[in-house]
């Protein structure tokens, strides 16, 4: 199964539709992406401008504990804001001058731009609190925050890849994460509710299979079924049988953090990223794992292309049904793994609807990383980033209501599905089921 | 992701009676019972082979996907019932107990949701007995109306998961106007409905437009903009002057005025409310626009083709934000007629209630037609007005109505399995059938 595609290793990954596009339609893309930059810069400069806030914003990088302290920065908010937004400006611009010389806009010119709005927004609303921005648990709170949402769109990924559309990651999230807390309560042991948790999502995904590639129901219909079955099976039971018994059946053991040797001392990022629980390294370690099964085995190859032309994969001699079994049982593990954070790393306890729609931010994030896993799981880390603003913002106080601020993340994702990632399309055949004929 | 294709849900797949042939098909997973044989008429007896069509037909599978849900939740109910539980501890003794405590338990359990749903057999006079059913009438309203606006987007091509958000706004609209303008009787309640349907509309129209002109996936968008509803709700509701009622600190609006508040159809004894009629109104309106409009039109063949619906000269594009406008302002009556009719006495932003999910369900159960979404609407209104019954009478949480629900869709989907678990006779492609199980189970 993990055999090495005989690919010449100089050549890169193959990916779909970056070699033949005609140089007029990168442009007309591209014009889009400098539209959306400018709209982000703007709204940053209206903010800055409309709400100045005078006073020193700071930040904290190291706690007492690390080996390496690195003291705190405390800057003037309104003035780094300002300078943030007129190199963002001029971010801009240079991507403008790329477009009209017909030229693509590179990603590292994106990435500068975000890193500059966020550290303007961040300067501006940290202005004047007495309170200082822990750097270390943001970045950390948003990796955690994640954990659910990458093993999600990892799942959701690997089974649209192979022609399945997984709308039932939150099914999948939710029943890993009430297996966890029950096996995890009764054993004692998260391993052992870990391990039930990837069964737990692999079961609902052998339903999902079952109907969608046996039975050949419309893929959509079945997921959203799937969710609504789940959620309703694990609140009843949740009800009627955790309740009663809460001691024995719902309160597990959490995994510890683990400093991770050399890793976790350095400076930054050490501490929030690799002083984590078991759970989070599995993650660590599944994104490059997917992306290595789907694009450098001779497995990931038969189900990327189960999933683009399953009659022409039935042709040479690919077993199209039986690759999308395997592809969406694997993906539902994964996704039930996810799940599976919930009760045993976040809290010891499984509550109705915990999940809370973090399946379907796991299926905006597929498509947000236009179904490539290495892309989906950042897509998934800018999802954490912005639910864990909330928490950020509530200890430095935050100058404009609160609501604007938590809306502010989905706001900017909107922006960047329309301006940077335009029109995504999935595999050819994601969602109809293969009639052998 | 591919949009759903609302004609091939569930349908029975066709047989093929294409001849395998080896040479286009080394793979040894070729059908193993050899080429399907042609179906041979079963000529001993002609009543057997009418029988054999009734139980193939459509309504049997219909009939036998609710027996299958409902036993399904009568398992459960058995599972988890206190009487059952202790019955069972000497069942090897006495059996019967435990037939018996089960059978009480799901019998009353299912005689309680009736109650609570359609016929209230318990009470003193007529008006009692059908207040279970206007009861359930008045949950059917937002589904109906939602369940639409999910359907229209679906036979466009679209995924509406907005319902959330696009009855957050509604109700943002409709009771803005509805608490806050002095209008004359009539004429206020109007205006209060225009200005809720429109949000709906608009905020579904945002959407719309971002996929017509960027290409930005409707899903991620209209996910995006529940999220944006909801905070944005929750501002409007915790600033006075605003949506916020006055001289009160909780995120709740002021009641509704009586002239903007929609008339009660039978009396001041029953909570249905005009807004029922409007959405039967809305099935009438889009029966014809999907069957027998220009416009309509246009939503079929992009939503089953884009590529031929544009060389045959339809603007995608247009038709794209209309669909999304249309579907919108269709949430838009549920979010309108809840916080009008139901919740006149203000609202928080807990008002969408699960409707804008609940109606993607009730969207795919009704296979996405008018009046499929009206009847898959009003079995769940009553399994919701029979579910808060069944969980005060019976103390058996709601949530039972959630899973039976989703058992009926799930298996009303899959008519094969329900004719293989009820041993129904497969219409046709017997040996296909089997032949891809194994190949499944392989």
């Amino acid at each position: 199964m993990t055999t090495l595609a005989p690919t010449p290793s100089s050549s890169p990954a193959p990916q779909e539709g970056a070699t033949a596009v005609v140089a007029r339609h990168v442009a007309v893309v591209s014009r889009k992406a400098v539209v959306a930059s400018g709209v982000l810069t703007l709204l940053l400069a209206l903010l800055v401008a409309l709400a100045p806030h005078a006073g020193l914003a700071r930040f904290r990088f190291s706690s007492e504990t690390d080996l390496f302290r690195i003291p705190s920065v405390a800057v003037p908010g309104q003035t780094v804001a300002w300078v943030c937004v007129v190199l963002a400006v001029l971010v801009t611009a240079g991507m403008a001058l790329l477009v009209r010389a017909g030229r693509r806009v590179p990603v590292v010119l994106s990435a500068l731009l975000a890193v500059l709005l966020v550290v303007g927004f961040l300067a501006w609303a940290g202005a004047g609190s007495d309170r200082d921005f822990p750097v270390v648990r943001l970045v950390g709170g948003s990796v955690l925050l994640a954990v659910p949402i990458v093993f999600g769109a990892l799942g959701g990924v690997l089974g649209e890849r192979a022609g399945v559309v997984n709308i039932a990651i939150e099914a999948q999230l939710l029943a890993g994460a009430f297996t966890a807390a029950v096996v995890g309560s009764l054993t004692d042991s998260p391993w052992a509710g870990l391990l039930a948790a990837v069964l737990a999502g692999a079961l609902v995904a052998l339903v999902l299979g079952l109907f969608t590639i046996t039975y050949k129901v419309d893929q959509v219909i079945v997921g959203v079924v799937l969710n609504v079955l789940v959620i309703g099976l694990t609140s009843f039971l949740y009800s009627q049988v955790l309740v009663p018994s809460a001691d024995r059946l719902n309160s597990t053991t959490r995994f510890p953090p683990v400093a991770v040797p050399l890793l976790s001392e350095v400076p930054v990022l050490g501490p929030a990223l690799f002083r984590q629980s078991v759970v989070v390294y599995l993650m660590y370690l599944a994104v490059p794992a997917v992306w290595f099964a789907l694009y450098r085995t001779r497995w990931g190859l038969r189900l990327r292309a189960v999933g683009e032309h399953p009659k022409a994969a039935d042709t040479v001699g690919i077993k199209v049904q039986r690759t999308r079994y395997v592809a969406v049982l694997v993906a539902g593990g994964i996704v039930g793994l996810g799940g599976a954070f919930y009760t045993v790393v976040s809290v010891s306890s499984f509550g109705k609807e915990m999940t809370a729609g973090a399946g379907f931010i796991a299926l905006a994030a597929v498509i947000f990383g236009k179904w490539d896993p290495v892309r989906a799981a950042l897509a998934a880390l800018l999802f954490g980033a912005a639910s864990n603003l909330e928490g950020a913002l509530s200890i430095v106080g935050a100058p404009v209501p609160s609501q604007f601020m938590l809306m502010l993340p989905y706001v900017v994702t909107v922006l960047a599905v329309a301006g940077l990632v335009g029109r995504s399309r999935g595999p050819a055949a994601s969602g109809q089921p293969y009639v052998k004929e | 992701m591919t949009t759903p294709d609302p004609y091939a849900a569930g349908g029975a797949v066709a047989p093929d009676a294409v001849p395998h042939n080896p040479a286009t098909h080394p793979s040894p997973e070729a059908d193993p019972a050899g080429p399907p044989p042609a179906p041979v008429e079963d000529d001993s007896a002609r009543w057997r082979a009418a029988v054999h069509r009734v139980f193939a037909g459509g309504w049997a599978v219909s009939v036998g996907a609710v027996l299958l849900a409902v036993l399904a939740g009568s398992v459960m109910i058995a599972f988890t019932d206190e009487g059952v539980q202790e019955a069972s501890s000497y069942f090897f003794a006495r059996p019967l107990d435990t037939l018996g405590a089960v059978g009480s338990a799901v019998g009353s359990a299912y005689a309680a949701l009736f109650r609570g749903a359609v016929w209230n057999f318990r009470a003193d006079d007529l008006a009692g007995a059908i207040r279970p059913l206007t009861s359930s009438l008045n949950f059917a309203t937002p589904l109906i109306a939602a369940g639409l606006g999910v359907a229209v987007a679906f036979r466009a091509g679209l995924f509406n998961i907005g319902g959330q958000g696009q009855m957050l706004a509604a109700a943002a609209g409709a009771g803005w106007v509805g608490f806050a303008a002095d209008l004359p009787v009539g004429l206020h309640l109007l205006l209060a409905m225009v200005a809720g349907i429109a949000a709906g509309a608009v905020w579904a129209g945002i959407a719309g437009v971002l996929k017509a002109f960027t290409g930005a996936h409707e899903v991620i968008v209209t996910i995006m903009l529940n999220y944006i509803a909801f905070y944005g709700i929750s501002y409007l509701l915790a600033t006075p002057g605003l949506l916020q009622a006055p001289g009160s600190a909780n995120p709740k609006t002021p009641a509704m005025q009586d002239t903007a508040i929609l008339p009660r159809l039978l009396g001041e004894r029953f909570t249905l409310h005009a807004g029922f009629l409007v959405a039967l109104l809305a099935v009438v309106l889009v029966w014809w626009l999907l069957n027998r409009s220009t416009l309509g039109f246009g939503f079929r063949a992009v939503g089953e083709n884009p590529a031929a619906a544009r060389v045959a000269g339809i603007d995608v594009r247009r038709t794209t934000v209309v669909a999304m406008l249309v579907a919108g302002a269709l949430v838009g009556i549920a979010g309108t007629t809840q916080v009008l009719g139901t919740v006149t006495t203000g609202f928080s932003y807990d008002i969408d209630a699960g409707i804008g999910f609940d109606a993607i369900t009730v969207a795919l159960l009704g296979r996405s037609t008018p009046w499929g979404v009206l009847g898959a609407a009003i079995l769940f209104g009553g399994f919701k007005a029979g579910g808060s019954t069944m969980q005060a009478a019976e103390n058996i949480p709601i949530e039972i109505v959630l899973v039976v629900q989703s058992l009926i869709v799930l298996f009303i989907a899959a008519p094969p399995l329900v004719r293989a678990v009820l041993r129904l006779p497969q219409p046709q492609a017997r040996p296909r059938r089997r032949a891809t199980t194994r190949e499944a189970a392989a």
